[in-house]
């Protein structure tokens, strides 16, 4: 029963970091109709900007993780008009293109400032665990978590009573009414991609701090949240956490079960067993918005 | 554009692919040079042609999928990887090349079919993520099933055979690589001009219309899945021969990327463009090794750089393409020929 208990603990955080890099992808997604490939780019980025602030300028975490985020916006901005930008009604295989050759060059700016070898995170949170029933937590999972949630809420609202976040809902429905409504669509996507980046960063940063480290593999977390976005519906936040939730506790529980049947990487394999299973089943995920199209 | 005064007096000609004897006559020289290069070629360029020739293989298939199907697929380098590793076990079992190619290539011909399933039913972006899952499940496969792959390890591929003719040198295996890409660099020339290949150009430029004319679309796209993934299974197969040793870290989900960057930047629904691509993304690194050691004296810390500046260079190629050049070095091919035909006269 321990066993079980550490395993969906573990799943749950795990989920939760997802959620939080899906709710980048839903963003996007859900203003814009791209599917960034480039998000785990964002999260390496993001975790190594603040790393190098901390360690350069000796300023508090706070402070640092302020100016991270403050790039991450700005890098966003800067994807967004650059490259985006000319994309704009071109075929889907071109924008997926496109945000992959972004990953790739994200990728080579990292390798080239930093190299390739693992670089020591702060400790931020204390190391000590804390106990929740029989199961030992670190508090860096709990911190993670919380962060998750306190995010969510925000987006939530954001997106429910803001003028802005109202208009971004109207941009996602339809570009062309949103235009004759009088919102600048340009200036949505501008901030649907600073949004990303900065949720992005956020989740590099607390993905750094949880690993006590940060290498080029923290980028392979933008492929392993494709599963998340499908299962949870690409245009819901929501669908992104619960999605992330879900994805993290069945990863981790088919990791702990079955791993020693087959003699180990089921966890690697199993998001995208589901993925497949749901695009057969209920391609538009569980809160995803229907279009009915036949061929 | 057809040229002034050039006339066609017979269907045979009309439908002729090469259709003026300067044409002929310059790919019947180019042929006559290639047999010569491993005469004189050094064995690391011996190393890039032929990685040169699996690559137009394996862009052509790709090609075949995405650019003339519309289906896009990331799962091409698994279907890759499958080829590889049949040729692999088959090749241990001591057959020859001319038994373990094709049987590699159908075999990765089912595998893809398999797979091309979910196409029935999903399109675009969901196609690509259904075709990524292939690709981490293949994967998943390759590195436990650990009798017939190796596993992590890998496995050796012996030299490929022919009753007492064995292909141990990059030389020897130079000759196989062309000589196939040649007959289905050809094949695919010719598909597209069958009721076949006229299906899948109808599927990709409105799947809805092409239904209405009577193109069965479940049953094409499969057939091009198939044919794709045939392609792909030989370009692997090739692979494992001229490597001699193959392991999953010889198709990483970042070959499958190389592969879309070609057909983009070459040029999507192109033979021609296929081949471009393949050769741009395969020379790249080699123009960029040759770069970095000339201004070594210059910026030694360049070498250093040197993956991060591939990498970069690879990422901003396709960037630059897909925003100044989206039909690809095909496109801007036929703009300069078109260019110098009317030279002068061009208003």
């Amino acid at each position: 029963m321990d066993f079980f208990l550490q395993l969906l603990l573990n799943g749950v955080v795990v989920g939760s970091i997802y959620a939080l890099v899906g709710m980048g992808f839903v963003i996007i997604f859900k203003s814009t109709s791209v599917l960034n490939f480039a998000q785990g780019e964002f999260l390496l980025l993001g975790a190594y900007i603040s790393l190098a602030i901390t360690t350069s300028c000796k300023i508090p975490f706070f402070a640092a993780m302020l100016l991270t985020l403050a790039f991450a916006v700005l890098l966003g901005i800067a994807i967004e008009r650059l490259i985006l930008r000319p994309m704009i009604g071109k075929p889907v295989i071109s924008i997926i293109m496109v945000t992959l050759g972004l990953s790739s060059i994200l990728r080579a700016i990292v390798q080239g400032i930093w190299g390739t070898d693992t670089r020591p995170f702060e400790e931020i949170f204390p190391a000590a665990p804390v106990r929740i029933g029989p199961v030992p937590v670190s508090q860096a999972y709990l911190w993670s978590i919380g962060c998750v949630v306190v995010l969510l809420l925000l987006f939530s609202l954001f997106f429910k009573y803001t003028r802005t976040g109202i208009a971004m809902r109207a941009t996602a429905f339809s570009q062309r009414i949103a235009l004759s409504m009088g919102i600048s669509v340009r200036f949505m996507f501008a901030l649907a991609w600073a949004m990303a980046a900065l949720v992005s960063a956020i989740g590099g940063i607390l993905l750094g701090a949880i690993r006590t480290g940060v290498d080029a593999s923290l980028a392979l977390i933008g492929l392993k949240v494709i599963p998340v976005v499908i299962l949870g519906g690409l245009d819901s936040i929501p669908g992104a956490i619960v999605g992330g939730l879900l994805i993290g506790v069945l990863e981790n529980l088919a990791g702990g079960y079955l791993d020693t049947l087959v003699g180990g990487g089921i966890k690697e394999v199993a998001p995208f067993v589901i993925l497949v299973t749901i695009l057969m089943i209920k391609p538009h995920g569980l809160f995803g918005k229907v279009h009915i199209q036949r061929v | 554009m057809i040229r002034c005064g050039d006339f066609k007096t017979s269907y045979a000609k009309d439908m002729a692919i090469f259709n003026s004897g300067l044409a002929r006559c310059s790919l019947a020289l180019f042929l006559l040079v290639l047999l010569a290069v491993p005469l004189y070629a050094t064995s690391y360029w011996m190393d890039v042609l032929n990685r040169v020739g699996i690559a137009i293989i394996g862009a052509l298939g790709l090609n075949i999928l995405t650019g003339f199907t519309g289906q896009i697929s990331l799962g091409n380098a698994a279907f890759m990887a499958t080829g590889a590793y049949s040729t692999a076990y088959l090749a241990s079992l001591g057959l020859p090349f001319v038994i373990t190619i094709p049987l590699s290539g159908i075999l990765t011909a089912v595998v893809g079919m398999i797979f091309g399933v979910p196409s029935l039913r999903l399109k675009g972006l969901y196609l690509a993520m259904a075709t990524l899952a292939a690709h981490f499940i293949i994967e998943f496969g390759v590195t436990h099933w650990n009798s017939v792959t190796g596993g992590v390890n890998g496995t050796s591929v012996p030299a490929a055979s022919l009753f007492a003719l064995k292909l141990d040198s990059d030389g020897k295996v130079f000759y196989l690589i062309f000589s196939l890409m040649f007959f289905l660099v050809l094949f695919a020339k010719n598909l597209f001009r069958t009721k076949v290949g006229k299906a899948f150009v109808a599927i990709r430029d409105q799947d809805i219309s092409a239904e209405v004319m009577g193109v069965n679309l479940f049953k094409y796209k499969l057939m091009s899945f198939g044919v794709s993934s045939f392609y792909l299974g030989v370009a692997g197969s090739l692979l494992a021969y001229q490597a001699k040793y193959i392991s999953p870290e010889n198709f990483p989900i970042t070959l499958a990327i190389d592969y879309l960057a070609m057909i983009i930047i070459g040029g999507m629904g192109s033979i021609l463009g296929s081949i471009l691509g393949a050769l741009f993304i395969t020379g790249l690194p080699e123009a960029l090794r040759l770069a970095t050691s000339v201004l070594n004296d210059v910026f030694p810390a360049l070498v250093g750089l040197f993956a991060s500046l591939k990498l970069g260079v690879f990422g901003l190629a396709i960037v630059l393409f897909l925003i100044f050049e989206p039909d690809g070095m095909a496109a801007r091919w036929r703009k300069i020929k078109t260019y110098w035909r009317l030279y002068h006269f061009s208003h």
